[in-house]
């Protein structure tokens, strides 16, 4: 098992190769693309079990904080006589987020088989499935941060592929276009960071074993001491300029304000496809860059900046969440808002925290997610909440899962979002109040949309057209799956069953917080009250006309409803700003430089007609003729184009006649 | 000498071109496949020359040198390095995929095709060429073949275009021919090696002044090379193009057939800048450094403005000519950071970025142009508004127009990210600001990209519903470029390996 280490890129492979070998198969094939791409992700998954117990049973070799790391180096170029090494990495992150993944994967893979069952391109769904999968487990195991970079643009790209997977649809092709562009955005800052940090540091290699490396301690003093000038802000340290611009890539991935506005339009997408990218694949790749990159943030000046980004972003979405009536776009919102807890988490210096979030809320979202594709696909296609009611009687497995996905997302003890939330919270309860109250709101709101949801899908009366049905088996196992991980994935991370092992697994030596059970009893406390509040508005009284809370908010409501205007906003300025410049650059090409050209074309012109006058007079007419030639008005030289050759060669040779009379001359 | 395999390969197609026209005109499929056979020839040439090239000596190789015109001391002088050589491959490769490409021409195939022939003969003499004669003479024999592939075989404004294609190219090689006339006055040598010896020992600007003295211009040497280094490099940036002298470019791109333009765009783009490399920065290295911001801020301002033209165009193949501005502007943002000061790393970084994105450029234009071309046989028409949902009948066609798109945009793992961020890498710490800014560049192609591929294929069906797919040979053209994506995105170490001596030789000059 000791060589599973050393062939770490095995993992990335299978579904690589699953990827590649669906891209060249028939569409008719309907049977074997699911049947190579379940397989190899399962493969992937043993593999990364195997890893695990391998892992834990070596002798560990410690660096950085106590940690162990595996690398295995390979040359990929030289430029100069510079190498340029990459290079992989097992390290307790990697192992977490591999377990993640390909758990998820499999599950929403398997899923996938029932949802899609009918789609025409069944095959194609899957080989970008299968690429999808392939780039995360790539970006999990780099350490070195171009390829971390490469297989980040690879995950973008999957999920560009996948949200415009019907592309009939104007909204599905436009969402994805916008999901690319806007984590672009983000991704040139990322970019801009690789070549500042190459620049001060001359690697990307991010452990280096025997090579120089950016977490070595020699690196991390020299960034933590040098600064750089920059115009407005003066000078900055190294280590939180370079921080910001690489958190600039994790907002866009990770759907953080004001980056967030793809998110929510991604779910033109099929429903598999946005519980993969919001559990396990690509928003996760932002939370996970900040965990991979918490050497260098770690005490840096970008922490405060990921930790108010975070929060803000996590209120905002939250609120958002609160007046939205499709299902899966609620969801959304409720994504953007936990991506912000774990930043929160992460820039408050819980490492753990924010990793911990993000492995239960994996668990808990994709669960919600398939759950709401279920709920889709039993009412045929609806997507309004408003149109459904009463699926609990129609849909028993549904809603239970749902429901205990449901209750680990509001955090109800002891599910597994009570303990991760927990923990984020605790951070900021000792390190920053603000903070703290902001998340114990968004507890709150969290809580109450969620369950504002359950009330008006799951109870009430059916106010949808035609019957609601349960779904297919292959759909409903991993729901139960992913059920029995929302409730009890938590437990790992209990400080009170073996004193917290998750937190020894990932991040040993690290001094944990004691737990604090007036945090406990508060945010439990505000999620039980928005339980009641949902119950009060939506469950007492099932829903008939329009919200009840439109007629107590009313131009909050809409506000919030419309997401607070953001998408217009940058209609108006970025996206007719860049086509006013591009419209602008066309006519600067078509009236100022063409328009100076004909000028002197037609100066030109002057001169060749007085140049013709002469030779008319002073030559015979055979020569007249090629002048005519070279002259050049359109009507000449149709006559020249007749296609008689000596035309032409008499053309060229008084061409070069000219240039040498010309090159004597000066 | 040895086995002369670069003559061969050089004067090829030339030779059998001359045969070629004696074929009988009637007989299609024997004129078509009698030229791909031909251009066959130099790319089995070209795979023994990249077995047998020796890629740890800097200096030229397979080297041919016999008088040729001993009046003016013209040698036949031929020679491959690691500046070269790709570009060799590069045309090797993508002559026999034009003309595969052409075989929907049907308009005096025989002539079109001998075009071809002749303008793969000038494209090879100038990358293999060490003497300026040589060089310009093939220079020339480039434009004119594609002059007349426009205008004969274009689309609706090929006149127009075909006239402007070759007034700017042509008042380029003026400018460049007049400078080396003072050169070899100056100096009595057309001979590329020996002036790069003289500029190195500071020769030539002794000679230049000699010459001001003689003729009376009252000029300081360094003003003459000053001089001689614009009129050179003015032909050289009108093929690049670098802003503002492109506007020849979409005129001729959208007029010229499909074939020409991969052409165009794969190849004789890539002679200004090779032009850059071989000449003026050997030549001339104090006045490119002198002049270095300045000629940067051109370079940025293809990058930019290359890229907000190409997306407000609406004709689909102006737009790609407009993405060949914004890519080529990044090959000399790298040449003009490595002329100012910095480390020899970050140079050597840039410079062989520099190389390969002129190799990746070449595979993704030549590709991009071949799929608009591929969509013009069936629909007559560029107008981007008039497509829509494409992909639903023309599946395959998609999934390639969408591979090139995304190398085009340097997506990750396919060949255009390596080169620009090797270029990046070296021009960060070389020119800080002015790479910052080019970094809007990445964005906008990303935009104009994917909108195109967006229209082109996503959404409802428009009103071309009955195309069909690609065909067995327009796959057989886009298959070897579609490898050369990947191949390049993934193990760049190759092609690197091919030019980074060269490029350390070359950057000696500025050390």
């Amino acid at each position: 098992m000791k060589w599973l280490i050393g062939h770490l890129w095995l993992i990335p492979f299978f579904p690589l190769v699953a990827a590649a070998v669906i891209a060249f198969m028939k569409k008719e094939k309907r049977e074997a693309a699911p049947f190579f791409a379940i397989g190899a992700i399962l493969v992937s998954f043993v593999l990364s079990c195997l890893l695990f117990l391998a892992f834990i049973g070596i002798q560990k070799t410690p660096y950085g904080h106590g940690l162990s790391v595996h690398l295995s180096h390979y040359l990929w170029f030289v430029t100069g006589t510079t190498p340029e090494i990459v290079s992989l990495i097992l390290d307790p992150l990697t192992l977490t987020m591999l377990f993640v993944v390909t758990i998820v994967s499999s599950l929403v893979f398997i899923y996938s088989l029932g949802y899609m069952h009918e789609d025409p391109n069944i095959v194609r769904f899957f080989c970008f499935l299968s690429l999808f999968a392939a780039s995360m487990l790539g970006l999990v195991i780099s350490n070195h941060l171009l390829i971390l970079f490469m297989c980040w643009e690879l995950v973008g790209v999957s999920s560009y592929l996948l949200i415009g997977f019907w592309y009939e649809k104007p909204e599905a092709a436009a969402a994805a276009k916008k999901a690319f562009i806007v984590t672009r955005v983000g991704d040139i800052g990322f970019f801009i960071g690789l070549l500042l940090l190459y620049q001060k540091t001359g690697t990307l290699l991010l452990y280096g074993g025997s090579y120089p490396a950016i977490f070595s301690h020699e690196t991390l003093d020299l960034l933590k001491i040098n600064a750089v000038t920059l115009p407005l802000f003066g000078g900055v340290i190294l280590t939180t300029i370079l921080g910001v611009l690489l958190f600039f890539g994790a907002m866009g991935k990770s759907a953080q304000f004001p980056f967030h506005v793809w998110l929510p339009d991604a779910m033109e997408g099929p429903t598999p496809v946005s519980a993969l990218i919001h559990a396990a694949t690509m928003v996760a790749a932002g939370v996970f860059l900040v965990g991979r990159m918490f050497p260098l943030l770690e005490g840096s000046g970008a922490m405060p900046v990921i930790a108010w980004i975070g929060g803000i972003t996590a209120l905002f979405a939250a609120t958002i969440a609160v007046a939205q009536f499709d299902i899966k776009r609620l969801l959304a919102y409720s994504t953007i808002s936990q991506l912000g807890y774990m930043m929160m988490g992460l820039g408050l210096g819980g490492y753990v925290a924010g990793i911990f979030h993000l492995m239960t809320h994996a668990f808990f979202k994709a669960l919600l997610f398939l759950g709401s594709g279920s709920v889709i696909h039993g009412c045929h296609g609806e997507q309004d909440m408003r149109h459904m009611g009463g699926l609990r009687k129609a849909m028993p497995v549904t809603f239970w899962t749902y429901l205990a996905g449901t209750l680990a997302l509001a955090g109800i003890f002891p599910l597994s979002g009570f303990w991760s939330k927990d923990e984020i919270l605790l951070e900021a309860y000792l390190h920053h109040r603000p903070l703290y109250w902001i998340g114990t709101s968004v507890a709150f709101l969290t809580a109450f949309y969620m369950f504002r949801q359950i009330f008006m899908v799951f109870f009430g009366s059916w106010r949808g057209h035609g019957q609601a049905h349960e779904s297919p088996q292959t759909m409903l196992w991993p729901l139960r799956i992913l059920a029995i991980l929302a409730v009890f994935a938590g437990l790992i991370g209990t400080p009170f069953l073996f004193g917290n092992p998750f937190r020894h697994f990932l991040a040993p030596g690290h001094h944990a917080p004691d737990p604090s059970f007036f945090v406990m009893a508060v945010s439990t406390g505000v999620a039980l009250f928005g339980i009641f509040v949902a119950y009060l508005l939506y469950g007492r009284k099932p829903l008939t006309g329009e919200d009840p809370l439109l007629s107590y908010l009313k131009g909050i409501f809409i506000l919030l409803q419309r997401k607070y205007y953001m998408d217009e906003l940058y209609q108006n300025t970025f996206v007719k700003g860049a086509n006013g410049l591009a419209r602008f650059f066309r006519e600067v090409d078509e009236l100022v430089i063409d328009g100076f050209l004909s000028r002197t074309g037609w100066a030109t012109l002057v001169l060749s007609r007085f140049n013709q006058w002469c030779d008319n007079f002073f030559l015979n007419g055979g020569f007249d003729r090629a002048c005519d030639g070279i002259k050049g008005s359109g009507g000449q030289l149709r006559r020249v184009q007749t296609g008689r050759a000596q035309d032409y060669l008499l053309i060229a040779a008084v061409g070069a006649v000219v240039l040498y009379f010309l090159s004597r001359i000066l | 000498m040895d086995f002369p395999i670069l003559s061969l390969m050089h004067l090829f197609p030339l030779l059998a071109g001359l045969c070629y026209l004696f074929l009988p005109s009637d007989n299609k499929p024997l004129l078509r496949w009698g030229a791909f056979g031909i251009t066959l020839i130099p790319f089995l040439f070209s795979f023994s020359l990249l077995k047998h090239f020796n890629s740890q000596n800097p200096g030229f190789q397979f080297v041919e040198k016999m008088p040729w015109i001993p009046a003016i001391r013209v040698e036949y002088f031929l020679g491959v390095d690691g500046l070269s050589l790709t570009m060799v491959f590069l045309t090797t490769l993508l002559v026999p995929l034009a003309v595969l490409a052409s075989f929907s021409i049907e308009k005096n195939i025989k002539t079109y095709m001998f075009l071809f022939l002749l303008l793969e003969t000038g494209t090879l003499g100038v990358f293999l060429a060490l003497n300026f004669f040589h060089f310009f003479l093939f220079w020339e024999m480039g434009l004119i073949p594609m002059f007349f592939l426009i205008k004969i075989w274009g689309s609706e404004d090929r006149d127009a275009a075909a006239f402007k294609f070759f007034l700017y190219t042509l008042f380029g090689s003026v400018m460049m021919l007049l400078a080396f006339q003072v050169l070899f006055l100056a100096t009595k040598t057309f001979d590329f090696t020996e002036l790069v010896i003289l500029s190195r020992s500071g020769l030539l600007k002794v000679s230049l002044l000699f010459w001001a003295k003689r003729v009376g211009l009252p000029f300081t040497p360094e003003v003459m090379t000053t001089i001689a280094f614009f009129l050179i490099s003015v032909a050289f940036a009108i093929k690049v193009p670098i802003w503002p002298f492109h506007t020849w470019l979409p005129d001729a791109h959208t007029q010229a057939p499909t074939a020409g333009s991969m052409i165009l765009a794969g190849l004789l783009l890539k002679m200004g800048v090779y032009g850059f490399l071989r000449i003026s920065l050997p030549l001339f290295p104090d006045v490119v450094r002198t002049f270095a911001p300045f000629l940067a801020i051109l370079a940025l301002a293809s990058i930019l403005f290359g890229a907000f033209a190409a997306m407000a165009q609406t004709d689909l193949k102006r737009m790609i000519a407009y993405s060949s501005v914004n890519h080529m502007g990044y090959c000399m943002l790298g040449i003009f950071a490595v002329s100012a000061s910095g480390g020899l790393e970050a140079k050597a970084s840039a410079l062989n970025g520099v190389l390969l994105q002129m190799f990746n450029h070449g595979i993704t234009s030549a590709a991009l142009f071949f799929m608009v071309g591929v969509l013009y046989d069936r629909a007559h028409t560029r107008d981007l508004s008039r497509f829509g949902g494409l992909r639903k009948i023309m599946p395959i066609f998609a999934g390639l127009m969408g591979i090139s798109a995304f190398s085009s945009l340097g997506l990750p793992g396919l060949n255009g990210f390596v080169s620009e961020f090797l270029i990046f890498r070296g021009s960060f710490s070389l020119m800080t600001p002015l790479t910052l800014l080019a970094t809007i560049g990445l964005l906008v192609t990303a935009i104009y990209l994917l909108s195109m591929l967006q229209l082109l294929f996503h959404g409802p069906l428009g009103e071309y519903a009955s195309f069909s797919d690609v065909t067995g040979r327009e796959i057989a053209v886009a298959a070897p470029l579609i490898f050369f994506m990947f191949f390049v995105g993934i193990h760049p170490s190759p092609l690197i390996e091919l030019t980074n001596e060269a490029v350390v030789h070359l950057l000696k000059v500025f050390s």
